[in-house]
């Protein structure tokens, strides 16, 4: 049996609509000013010094490029890997990445010593560098993702999807090892250096993505006051299960790595046990309320059907995702480098102390402007293509489909929201 | 032996904290140059002095540093001073954001107490990592071995600064004012120790090592590719380590007595 499940647009004249243009623009305006502010008396009013280099902005950066990369899921899944149940979220999952990308890449470049010179970015590279790598894993990212989307969209060029979808998966897959490798390639600092990272940023994509993803189905169609299945809810369900699962391994074979070469004891202990703030957001934020509560939710009998619980779930995952990349940033940052080994090192420019770092407002509402700038281009593009499906009922996603076709029709009237 | 080499060498080999080089002094250590010179035979036509401006830095060159421990006093900081005051950089009192492009670090061995103090900059590496990741090429070094950041296309993306092992390199974090003509410093772009190429390319040495020949003498500056170099003999007749030589970074700044 094929069941046409109808894409439609958002009419997007509501209040509803209007009322979340105006707090996602007033967000990124407040993001902008910080910049600004930031730019205009220079870094040092902020909490990012000669030790913490990449502060707030890049926690929330990071975060959004590695998400990007796994809002992709549910697209590849259904692309790739034939899974044709979710072939009508596929444009939405395609429609999140490149926004949650574009939100991480603007908080990366606005918070740049010289922002203004983005274009010399663009026109000057160092092929050695995995940064000049990014930058066209970035924007390679974006005409990929576009071009699929196209390609699921445009009736006349569905047969192309499959291929367009193969060569994002990958296209992503490459992305996010570009993005570990930042850390992974740095030799000198005892928390990075490790190839895991890539693999490990893989992974914490698939899982960061997908809990947005929920999330974002979640109020979208409750907002608009269609139905969403439990099937769909569950299918998510399993698939954030084994991606958190995953996750929890390679952090734990990245730690254990570390414990056992006696040079990395030092970082090791910082992290996992005298570490402070870095201590509690690792094992508080990140292992328990990104890893364990949530699978606890997941799994437990009295838990794993409710699709509430899946929802606390995914915002927890997301919660967590931000201590890692916190863990991961500036904790890395705050253990000095370790120039001497066996010495006792001092001096006036922070040698061997552990390095402080308060985070400013201005670095805050910069980071979180990165999310608006991601949710409202989904605003926008949702009212003017057709991606939101029409329903997420069971009815519609019956688990006997054999292929559902994305329908876009022109008859189909925008609903209004 | 090149004239500069003569002079910084000379000049690295100042007879103690605070004191003078005495003219028998200077006419001995200038002998003893000239002998290293013409022993050989064969570096009679070595680099110029001094770099004409439109000539490009010879990769048969590779200036470096020979930090000497043993001679570092403690408590003095004569290099630190005189690098901030040939480059310009002001403190703002503010001890996380002001730059230092060389500082002085005290040492502590954990297993018997023994202490020692040294200074430590920018290790212009034969490989640098920060001029690997630097995404446009801003990081970069020349083919005489010093490590520059072209102000005009860093963007301040401080991945330099991640990437570095002796954490060398700053990012300016304000406003600059006062700055020097030879060594042009911009709010949002990262700087380091340039070795005083400025001075270098005029046959100079860097201000700190010409401060330390004033008082302890604990740093050499010269031709380390050159085997008939002061630096280089030194290094060949007494050794010397590198900072985290375990990473094979082949730096230029070696020390003696670590």
């Amino acid at each position: 049996m094929t069941k046409k499940i109808a894409l439609t647009q958002v009419e997007g004249r509501s209040s509803g609509w209007y009322g979340l243009l105006v707090l996602f623009g007033t967000v990124i305006l407040a993001g902008l000013g910080s910049t600004w502010y930031m730019e205009h008396n220079g870094h040092w009013v902020t909490g990012m010094n000669n030790q913490i280099v990449w502060g707030m902005p890049h926690v929330f950066a990071v975060f959004l490029i590695v998400a990007a990369s796994g809002a992709l899921n549910v697209a590849s899944i259904s692309s790739v890997f034939g899974r044709n149940v979710y072939k009508p979220l596929a444009p939405l999952s395609a429609l999140l990445s490149i926004s949650l990308l574009a939100g991480g890449l603007a908080v990366l470049v606005l918070d740049l010593g010289r922002p203004d010179r983005l274009i010399v970015a663009m026109t000057h590279y160092n092929f050695k560098s995995i940064f000049a790598w990014n930058i066209y894993l970035y924007t390679g990212f974006f005409v990929i993702v576009g071009v699929y989307m196209w390609m699921m969209l445009e009736k006349k060029m569905n047969r192309h999807t499959k291929t367009a979808g193969l060569v994002a998966f990958l296209w992503r897959l490459a992305l996010t090892t570009g993005t570990g490798s930042i850390f992974g390639f740095l030799v000198a600092r005892q928390a990075y250096d490790a190839a895991i990272m890539a693999p490990m940023f893989i992974i914490m994509s698939f899982a960061y993505g997908l809990a947005i993803f929920i999330l974002v189905i979640k109020f979208s169609y409750t907002w608009l006051g269609r139905p969403i299945g439990a099937y769909v809810c569950l299918r998510q369900r399993n698939l954030l299960r084994v991606f958190l699962a995953a996750m929890l391994y390679f952090v734990a074979v990245y730690h254990l790595t570390n414990l056992y070469a006696t040079e990395h004891h030092g970082v090791e202990r910082f992290i996992l046990l005298e570490g402070g703030i870095f201590t509690a957001l690792f094992w508080i934020g990140q292992i328990m309320i990104g890893g364990i509560i949530p699978l606890v939710l997941m799994f437990h009998p009295a838990t794993s059907e409710s699709r509430i619980a899946l929802r606390i779930a995914a915002f927890m995952v997301i919660i967590g995702g931000i201590c890692q990349m916190y863990v991961t940033i500036i904790g890395g940052q705050a253990y000095p480098l370790v120039l001497f080994p066996g010495m006792e090192v001092s001096s006036s420019f922070f040698d061997g102390q552990i390095n402080s770092y308060t985070p400013t407002l201005a670095e805050i509402v910069l980071g979180v402007s990165g999310i608006a700038i991601a949710l409202v281009l989904v605003l926008i593009v949702v009212k003017f293509l057709k991606i939101l499906p029409a329903s997420l009922a069971d009815s519609a996603f019956d688990p006997n489909y054999v292929e559902p076709v994305i329908h876009p029709t022109d008859d189909e009237a925008p609903e209004t929201a | 032996m090149t004239d500069k080499a003569v002079q910084s060498e000379t000049g690295t080999s100042g007879e103690g904290c605070g004191g003078a080089m005495s003219r028998r002094g200077f006419l001995g250590i200038s002998a003893a140059a000239t002998a290293i010179t013409l022993a050989p035979g064969v570096t009679l036509i070595s680099p110029a002095a001094a770099k004409p401006a439109d000539q490009a830095a010879s990769p048969k060159v590779r200036w470096g540093m020979l930090v000497d421990v043993t001679k570092c006093a403690d408590g003095c900081d004569d290099c630190v001073v005189a690098c901030a005051k040939e480059n310009g950089l002001k403190s703002h009192n503010r001890p996380e954001t002001d730059a230092q492009w060389i500082r002085k670090v005290t040492l502590i061995d954990k297993a018997n107490g023994f202490t020692k103090t040294l200074p430590v900059m920018c290790q212009h590496c034969a490989h640098p990592p920060c001029v690997d990741v630097c995404p446009t090429g801003a990081s970069f070094k020349r083919p005489d071995g010093i490590v520059l950041v072209d102000k005009h296309i860093c963007i301040g993306c401080r991945y330099c600064m991640m990437a570095c092992p002796y954490k060398a390199r700053n990012f300016v974090h304000e406003d600059t004012r006062g700055q020097k003509p030879h060594a042009p410093r911009g709010k949002g772009t990262v700087e380091s120790c340039t070795l005083c190429v400025h001075r270098v390319d005029e046959g100079g040495s860097p201000a700190c090592v010409e401060a330390c020949s004033k008082g302890s003498g604990a740093l050499m500056f010269g031709d380390i590719a050159d085997p008939n170099s002061a630096i280089s003999q030194e290094i060949a007749k007494y050794g010397a380590a590198r900072i985290r030589a375990d990473l094979g970074l082949d730096t230029g700044v070696a020390y003696r007595g670590l």
